[in-house]
């Protein structure tokens, strides 16, 4: 078989553009994690099926060990890394998963996190059903979910601008 | 798991793109949105010397051109569930993305990918069989319109020729009023179905006039079931009809014993679904 030869590639990423030169075959996340050292982005399954390595690409959730780095030449990727304030103060999701117990191990947290902050951009108010659906793509083996469906609840309370109340069982 | 290597293409139009796909041969795979693609090739079960992304063809979009509804081969699941046209004129398309895999994987499938890979387990082209719709397939010599209803031959195989690339899928919308449903069982997210149906009918008067029946893995193909329709038509779809429908559905599947359950469960499965959708489209008729 042919060596193809290897292409720069940049994506911008967290609001930074970053480049590498790399074989066609490289995965985003490992663009991600190997080429740039973010290592927010967890590999899992390398499966398709549990959402750990999701990130946000051009406003859509993607699972980041299903797609080519040559294919988000151009676009904006947002991780885990990108997440908090600039001040270093943690986003709203970030707090409330810490705030409602939301993860145990924390290995499907980044995901859980990256793909629950895309829901709230597209649904502010989510009913819990509509929580569970739309992270329907990210597998916790810790929580039981419970936990992590009330966080999301919480915060999109917070960036809705309501003040911080317990959420209802 | 790394994919072996290969030579990546961005071609910026379908002239271009099959014009590439002739010349690279057989070693050239087209890759829309890749979720059935690249897990293939993670796994070495596919390992294309070329890719040709279909991306930056312009490939993407719904409209509706008079009676018809037309699809983009590169339109998402993602954009079919948040269509307005659609949620307008045919919602069992809604209905059937979102029991699709997973947010992320809707996000970036394509209805196109999804309807020419051939795969069984792909809900769409049973959608496709139910609606009548036709595709547009471009190659180096011209494009050509297939039905959907002709173009399944077997797992994997289709009329889909090599280095042909499906563009465009067009169906004429159904007509004001219809009820319909896709029923899908599922054993957890993300898993094909063990079996499911897709219906559409029209009723008047109380009674039946139109109505057509998909069936989704529960054969090598997906399989129009032309004779459950026919068993609804002139009936007030009542329990008497529902019935006479799912038998006739259950009689033309084929599944195979696997993972999902024995054969005999997965026909049991096809009947309750097939139950579940007509009875679900009656209501929502008009």
């Amino acid at each position: 078989m042919s060596n193809p030869a290897k292409t720069r590639v940049t994506i911008n990423v967290n609001g930074k553009d970053l480049s590498a030169e790399i074989e066609p075959r490289t995965l985003l996340i490992h663009f991600l994690r190997e080429h740039h050292n973010l290592t927010g982005p967890h590999i899992g399954c390398e499966t398709t099926h549990c959402g750990a390595c999701t990130v946000d690409l051009d406003g859509r959730s993607v699972k980041s060990c299903t797609l080519f780095a040559v294919q988000a030449e151009g676009a904006k990727v947002v991780t885990i890394e990108g997440m908090a304030n600039a001040d270093g103060s943690l986003h709203p999701l970030q707090a409330a998963f810490a705030e409602h117990h939301g993860l145990q191990c924390g290995f499907c947290t980044p995901g859980m996190i990256t793909r629950a902050y895309r829901l709230l951009q597209e649904n502010p108010n989510p009913t819990d059903e509509e929580i569970r659906f739309g992270i329907a793509g990210n597998i916790c083996r810790c929580t039981g979910y419970q936990n992590i469906v009330k966080a999301i609840r919480s915060a999109a309370q917070v960036m809705a601008g309501q003040p911080r109340k317990e959420a209802a069982e | 798991m790394i994919p072996g290597r290969f030579t990546y293409h961005r071609p910026g139009s379908v002239g271009e793109a099959v014009k590439l796909l002739a010349s690279l041969g057989e070693e050239a795979r087209p890759l829309a949105g890749g979720h059935s693609l690249i897990p293939m090739m993670k796994l070495r079960l596919a390992q294309p010397e070329h890719l040709v992304d279909l991306g930056k063809l312009g490939l993407k979009g719904i409209r509706a051109e008079g009676a018809d509804i037309v699809l983009g081969a590169i339109t998402t699941q993602a954009e079919i569930i948040d269509s307005a046209l659609l949620r307008e004129r045919a919602p069992i398309l809604q209905e059937a993305a979102q029991v699709i895999a997973d947010p992320q994987v809707r996000y970036q499938g394509t209805i196109g990918g999804n309807v020419a890979n051939g795969d069984p387990g792909n809900d769409m082209p049973g959608l496709m069989l139910c609606l009548d719709a036709r595709y547009s397939l471009t190659g180096a010599n011209g494009s050509r319109q297939v039905a959907a209803r002709d173009f399944y031959e077997a797992a994997f195989f289709t009329k889909l020729q090599p280095g042909e690339i499906l563009t465009e899928i067009r169906f004429a919308a159904p007509a004001a009023g219809h009820g319909w449903a896709y029923e899908k069982l599922k054993r957890k997210i993300g898993d094909y179905a063990v079996a499911a149906a897709a219906v559409v009918l029209t009723m008047s008067g109380g009674k039946c006039n139109g109505a057509s029946i998909a069936l989704t893995n529960v054969a090598q193909t997906p399989l129009l079931a032309a004779d459950a329709a026919k068993a609804l038509i002139g009936t007030a779809v009542d329990d008497a009809a529902i019935d006479a429908a799912a038998k006739a559905a259950i009689a033309i599947s084929d599944p195979t014993t696997d993972t999902r359950g024995p054969v005999e469960y997965r026909r049991s499965v096809l009947g309750v679904m097939v139950r579940r959708a007509i009875a679900r489209a009656k209501t929502r008729a008009r």
